[in-house]
């Protein structure tokens, strides 16, 4: 399913914080959505799904097929988030109850969205956690977050997210605390979830390589404003924003 | 086991010997986190620490800031054992270490100014000369900032925010876990360095826990890499960048994806994930190892600076 967001501004107060955001995603396709920190890319994730923070204000456009998702009651958008539209918040604890095992978070979500009885839900919970590279994952299922490492629980985030077969999926940061083997799974994942099964993906990362490895379109936030949008290759090997070229500058593999 | 690469013309700062730390859960298997890793920071230097996620960096780190108990093994840090207190108290031998904390969200009071949290790193550290607004420009955040609280700012602007209150503290060990993994490129390269020069200038050790390694090679003397409990390799940032010999160390460095518009996703690790609770026999990394041999499914390799059959030492 198609979303595009256009012309987005998000205040908090008299903050400026978004000033008119543009970006499409597209079945199948991975959008990676790179920029400064405190640029806006959490704040554009979170107004797709009507999370901002108190007081913020948005106005724009937000479409996911036909439907306007700004101009929505919450009751409409309860039912859209978690189901066709998902997010793996860049915390990951606002992903996770602390108090509930992991199994009953995975679960709960799919009973609810998808109408699967326990045994079910329980058997495809543990088919998402060893995708996500959990070791041990019928075990792994009954324990509290807590329990995980800092990138284990950032991959149960993302278990969460997928458990309901989403068709939009916004992905903040989703692998800034994993290693680069176990990175390289998650990524191969999104990608395979995408050309298999037509989800389309926001994924918003500060790292380059990630950015291409995996996303078909590529754009970049400053200061409020998407300042650069273009094919990955293009973006990353000719870039045609001063910001965009000064972050591939920096990147310190790149220096001796 | 002591460390073999350590640098002996520097006073070692913090030593960790054959450190065990397990994880207990009523009524399910023991976890250990750490299963005999040794290593060693001396002063003004740098050591990266790296390794799989769920390897065990974070317990090791909390271990050594006496946050976790120790099950067997040593930390001695400036010359004491580091030995945990109860949760409330500190032992005061370690007052001079800092730990930014891997989580940015939990590890600052959401109910208080970040100036009045910046303050408190620097009373910790006797610094009446510099004020919060000092440390978040050092930073690289607006000065005005100090006056807001937590929950106001971005997840790279909450990173560094941890760190200037750690910095204010004048540690003589500063132990960062993932410190600015939520850092676009170039406020990554100004913070690590800001964080390196912390350590060179005063003399402090800095213990830097990445899974960037284009991060830990920009500024680390030494990099140690940590595979299901234990350190697999130590040595030298560049000799280990340019010469990796652990199996594991290979893989890592050849699964780093490059910025060059591609579209060439990067190889996994073959294999499962280990589960600490039930490590294989002999080396931990041989159901993975591509050049595996007999002798590491049955024995376990327990020396370094390679812990592996194929670098034994003579
Ligand atoms: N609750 C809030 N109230 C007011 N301002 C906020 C709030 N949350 C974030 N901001 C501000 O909004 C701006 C955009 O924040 P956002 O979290 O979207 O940045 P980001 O691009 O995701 O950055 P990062 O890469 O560091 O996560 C930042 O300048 C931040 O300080
Ligand atoms: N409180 C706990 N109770 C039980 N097991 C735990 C607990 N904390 C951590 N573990 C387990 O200990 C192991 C090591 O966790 P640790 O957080 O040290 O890993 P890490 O190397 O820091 O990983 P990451 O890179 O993902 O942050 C993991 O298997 C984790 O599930
Ligand atoms: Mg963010
Ligand atoms: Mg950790």
């Amino acid at each position: 399913m198609t979303l595009t967001i256009s012309g987005l501004k998000v205040a908090v107060g008299d903050r400026e914080i978004l000033r008119g955001v543009d970006l499409d995603l597209q079945p199948g396709r991975v959008h990676g959505l790179a920029g400064e920190s405190g640029s806006g890319k959490t704040m554009t994730g979170l107004a797709v799904l009507g999370l901002l923070p108190h007081g913020a204000k948005a106005t724009g456009r937000i479409t996911l097929g036909e439907r306007d998702l700004l101009g929505m009651s919450a009751k409409e958008l309860n039912k859209i988030r978690g189901g066709e539209v998902a997010m793996v918040f860049q915390d990951p604890a606002t992903s996770m109850h602390p108090m509930l095992t992991i199994g009953r978070q995975l679960t709960e979500h799919m009973r609810h969205h998808l109408g699967l009885g326990r045994k079910e839900a329980r058997a495809r919970a543990i088919e998402l956690l060893g995708q996500v590279r959990i070791p041990g994952a019928a075990s792994a299922i009954d324990r509290y977050p807590h329990q995980f490492s800092g990138g284990m629980r950032q991959r149960i985030a993302i278990a969460i997210a997928l458990a309901c077969s989403p068709k939009v999926l916004i992905a903040d940061e989703p692998t800034t605390a994993l290693d680069v083997t176990v990175q390289a799974g998650v990524l191969r994942l999104l990608r395979g979830l995408c050309d298999d099964l037509g989800l389309a993906v926001l994924l918003v990362t500060h790292d380059l390589g990630v950015m291409s490895a995996v996303a078909d379109e590529v754009s970049v936030m400053k200061e409020g404003l998407v300042v650069e949008t273009g094919p990955r290759g293009r973006v990353l090997r000719d870039p045609e924003h001063p910001y965009t070229r000064a972050l591939l500058d920096s990147l310190p593999g790149e220096k001796a | 086991m002591t460390d073999p690469t350590a640098v002996t013309e520097r006073a070692t700062l913090l030593s960790v010997d054959d450190l065990v730390v397990e994880h207990r859960t009523p009524g399910r298997p023991l976890v250990r986190a750490v299963a005999g890793a040794s290593l060693s920071v001396a002063e003004g230097e740098v050591v990266g620490l790296v390794g799989e996620s769920g390897c065990g960096k974070s317990t090791l780190a909390r271990a050594v800031c006496g946050l976790n108990p120790v099950t067997s093994g040593s930390i001695t840090f400036g010359g004491h054992p580091v030995t945990p207190l109860g949760l409330r108290r500190r032992n005061p031998a370690l007052s001079g270490i800092q730990m930014v904390f891997q989580d940015p969200y939990s590890s600052l009071n959401p109910r208080r100014r970040v100036g009045a949290q910046i303050a408190d790193g620097l009373r910790t550290g006797r610094d009446t000369t510099s004020s919060p607004a000092d440390l978040l420009e050092r930073v690289g955040l607006p000065r005005d900032f100090a006056g807001r609280h937590p929950h106001e700012f971005s997840g790279g602007q909450r990173q560094r925010i941890a760190i200037a209150r750690a910095l204010a503290a004048r540690p003589s060990l500063l132990i960062g876990d993932e410190p600015i993994s939520a850092l676009d490129a170039s406020a990554q390269a100004q913070v690590a360095r800001l964080m390196r020069d912390l350590a060179v200038s005063s003399g402090a050790g800095l213990l830097f826990i990445s899974h960037d390694l284009s991060v830990v090679r920009l500024i680390a003397d030494r990099i140690a890499v940590m595979y299901l409990g234990k350190i697999v390799e130590v040595g030298r940032t560049e000799e280990v960048w340019n010469d990796p010999r652990h199996p594991y160390t290979r893989a890592l460095l050849g699964a780093i994806p490059a910025p060059d518009g591609a579209g060439v996703l990067p190889a996994e690790l073959p294999g499962d994930v280990p589960d600490p609770a039930a490590p294989p026999p002999g080396c931990r990394f041989h159901p993975r190892c591509p050049v595996a041999m007999d002798v590491c499914r049955e024995r376990e390799p327990d020396f370094g600076p390679v812990a592996c059959w194929l670098h034994e030492p003579a």
